[in-house]
């Protein structure tokens, strides 16, 4: 039990780096929110001046916006569909005492090494590539017509992309969270005549909530920011197909160099992320309570 | 991220502050020409004692850089790798030095540059970069897949021709498309063909009021004829290629025609990269008869930012990296087939130039059949073929490539891609007011 003396020392001694970390955090949200009521292009020395809310209404105003907000939550949606399940599948199966364990851990592991703009780079032009790509070979040898992923499918395939990246960390902390799972437990519900769906469902399910919640809530942070992946495969079309939100503040604040409304868009991407957050601290974050 | 540039700015300008008088500090493009460049530099410094710093750097990675840093007057460099849509708007904001050293000086001999270039580098007469290497776009295409389809290329086809051959050179079971041309989105990638093709069928990006012409029926006429020549006649996923992608399948045998950079006539010629080297022919990018071409006008070239502190020292490289002098090291280096084209007229006087590069005259007859100054068959407030030399033009040409792209893809019928970018192209314009 902390006395009053030890929570006081406790609470100085942050103070310093507590306060270097608000004011990192703080200097840029600050900055954007006032550039995002500035009229302040780039490349015409004309604007200039104080726009109100222009910025703004031009942001939400544009024709892609509300395409780009429905691409950010089902690209978010779809990753952690696919991470969730598939996660929780591969700890199941990499939980077994199988020959080579390590080494299929490992490999298992891997794509999460792989920096986003290489791994987007390796999907185009090595799997997905109607001309060149692995599946676009397969299509072929089945006689089909070879599938042009990025156009046909846009936000589809930017989803897999991301999801073959997101993968191994679910993995990891779904497995971490299975193994915890105390064997006697397990045995227990053996022997009293669970079977195998019946275990998942009532012991192994329930023990992995926590981190499945973890995984979720971490993933969702990391997710409602893709950028490399769009940047490098569809950049962010055909159309607006795969514009998400960060990819119209990135078109709008750099390819258009227009520093205030990109900035208004950075104001509103942070205020829908909050959203977000709120929405799922209260919907999965009360597993965190116990 | 808001910081970034400010600090940038801040850094540079106290390393300029530090630096030599005789350092140059020079931005450029990682293309082939320039590295070359590079390399034989070292004759420059050894002739003027003016030691030079090189920044390298990739097209699009160059374009943000170097227009943060002047737009911010960061300072950072003396000499910009610019192009010609860059030359003209930033020369009128006062960003950049004019180059007038050269423009007297009798032995740069500035009237030898080629006038389609100059102009495009200049504003109310005055020369502010300088080019070191230029290009237009022409028809590459395949002679013996054109004489298997019984048809002859004429030196001047029209887009009626080019279609009809397109068709009848296409052979899907032998992975042939009788065309490949540019559909990945972006100003400088479909873009850049299309509003060149546009000028060819009277289209134009804005009428003399800055009103956009997507509703035009000039437009529908030039997305239709694009979307079923591709329709029929183009390779699978064309909406994710560009000028590499093209380049690589063209190489390989599979494509019939390739309307593209003149630059890459070397490329497909060289039996080292390319399986088809020695059946490629050349001709003039399409018509309708309406007295245009479809084939646009760059010139990657050198100009000095306002903020330099070494201008004089920077127009003498720049003197010295697009004199006659510099060319006739190269092609005594490497050979004349090397030296960076289309910049100067002697080039294509000097004969030794002509047997070394065969496409050289066709190169020539499409950079001079392109026009900045009237870039459409009906008068334009702008100057620019393949661009609208404005500011928010990247910006809003990337949006139109998008939706153009998405036509393409079969994401969206040519009407809506036409309406949609009106409103967009629209929206834009009235924010930056040119529409009131």
């Amino acid at each position: 039990m902390a006395t009053r003396q030890t929570r006081t020392l406790a609470r100085t001694m942050m103070a310093p780096a507590v306060l270097v970390l608000f004011i990192w955090m703080i200097v840029p949200l600050v900055m954007t929110i006032w550039f995002s009521f500035q009229n302040y292009s780039l490349i015409n020395p004309m604007m200039t001046g104080f726009a109100g809310w222009a910025n703004y209404a031009y942001v939400i105003g544009d024709p892609s916006f509300t395409q780009a907000l429905f691409n950010t939550l089902f690209l978010v949606g779809g990753v952690l569909l696919i991470t969730v399940v598939g996660g929780t599948f591969l700890a199941l199966l990499l939980d077994q005492p199988i020959w080579g364990q390590g080494i299929l851990r490992i490999l298992v592991i891997s794509p999460f090494f792989v920096m986003p703009p290489v791994a987007a780079l390796i999907w185009k032009n090595g799997f997905m590539h109607p001309g060149y790509g692995m599946l676009g070979h397969l299509w072929k040898a089945f006689g089909l017509q070879p599938v042009d992923w990025f156009a046909q499918y846009p936000l589809f395939s930017v989803i897999v992309i991301v999801a073959w990246q997101w993968l191994p960390f679910a993995t990891l902390i779904l497995l971490t969270a299975l193994q915890s799972l105390s064997e006697e437990q397990r045995e227990a519900a053996e022997m009293d005549g669970a079977n195998a769906v019946n275990r998942f469902r009532y012991i192994i399910l329930p023990h992995m909530a926590r981190a499945i919640t973890i995984v979720i809530l971490i993933q969702t942070i990391f997710l409602l920011g893709i950028f490399a992946e769009i940047r490098v495969t569809t950049g962010g079309g055909p159309g607006y197909a795969s514009t998400n939100i960060a990819f119209l503040v990135f078109r709008t604040g750099i390819l258009s160099n227009d520093i205030g409304a990109g900035s208004a868009g950075g104001v509103v991407a942070v205020i829908i992320a909050n959203i977000v957050a709120i929405f799922l601290m209260r919907a999965v974050g009360k597993n965190l309570d116990a | 991220m808001k910081l970034t540039p400010l600090f940038a700015g801040a850094f540079m300008l106290a390393l300029a502050g530090t630096a030599s008088a005789q350092t140059l500090t020079i931005a450029t493009v990682n293309n082939g020409d320039m590295i070359r460049m590079q390399g034989l530099s070292s004759a420059f410094t050894e002739e003027t004692g003016i030691e030079l710093n090189w920044v390298v750097l990739e097209e699009n990675t160059l374009r943000q850089n170097v227009t943060t840093d002047i737009a911010t007057n960061g300072g950072q460099y003396d000499i910009m790798t610019i192009g010609t849509y860059e030359a003209p708007i930033w020369a009128k904001q006062g960003w950049l030095k004019p180059l007038d050293g050269l423009s007297a000086d009798a032995e740069y001999d500035v009237d030898d540059l080629l006038p389609p270039i100059r102009d495009g580098l200049s504003v109310d007469g005055k020369l502010y970069a300088a080019p070191f290497y230029g290009e237009s776009s022409f028809i590459m295409y395949r002679t013996d897949l054109m004489e298997k389809a019984g048809l002859t290329m004429p030196e001047a086809p029209t887009w009626e021709f080019i279609g009809e051959a397109a068709r009848a050179m296409t052979d899907r079971a032998n992975d042939i498309n009788g065309i490949c041309l540019r559909g990945k989105a972006g100003w400088g990638e479909n873009m850049a063909f299309l509003t060149a093709m546009s000028n060819s069928f009277g289209a134009r990006w804005f009428d003399e009021n800055w009103t956009p012409q997507f509703d035009q029926p000039e437009w529908k006429a030039t997305l239709d004829t694009y979307l079923s020549l591709m329709a029929d006649a183009g390779p699978t996923g064309a909406s994710s290629n560009g000028f590499n992608e093209n380049l690589t399948l063209f190489q390989q045998g599979k494509c019939g025609m390739w309307i593209d950079a003149t630059v890459a006539a070397s490329f497909v010629t060289n039996p080292n990269d390319s399986t088809v080297a020695d059946k490629v022919g050349f001709a003039l990018a399409p018509d309708t008869g309406l007295g245009k071409r479809g084939n646009w006008l760059w010139a990657w070239s050198l100009a000095i930012p306002a903020s330099s502190q070494n201008a004089d020292a920077a127009e003498q490289f720049i003197g010295w990296a697009t004199s006659k002098a510099y060319l006739e090291m190269v092609a005594d280096k490497e050979g004349w087939a090397n030296v960076p084209p289309g910049t100067r007229v002697s080039l294509y006087e000097n004969p030794d130039y002509k047997a070394a590069a065969p496409f050289a005259d066709m190169t020539l007859g499409s950079i001079y059949a392109a026009d900045p100054t009237h870039p459409t068959v009906k008068p334009v407030p702008y100057v620019g073929v393949q661009f609208v030399a404005i500011p928010e033009f990247a910006g809003i040409a990337t949006n139109v490539g998008q939706l153009f792209s998405a036509a393409l893809a079969g994401q969206m019928s040519a009407d809506d891609a036409l309406a949609q970018a009106q409103d967009a192209t629209t929206r834009d314009m009235t924010r930056a007011g040119y529409i009131k």
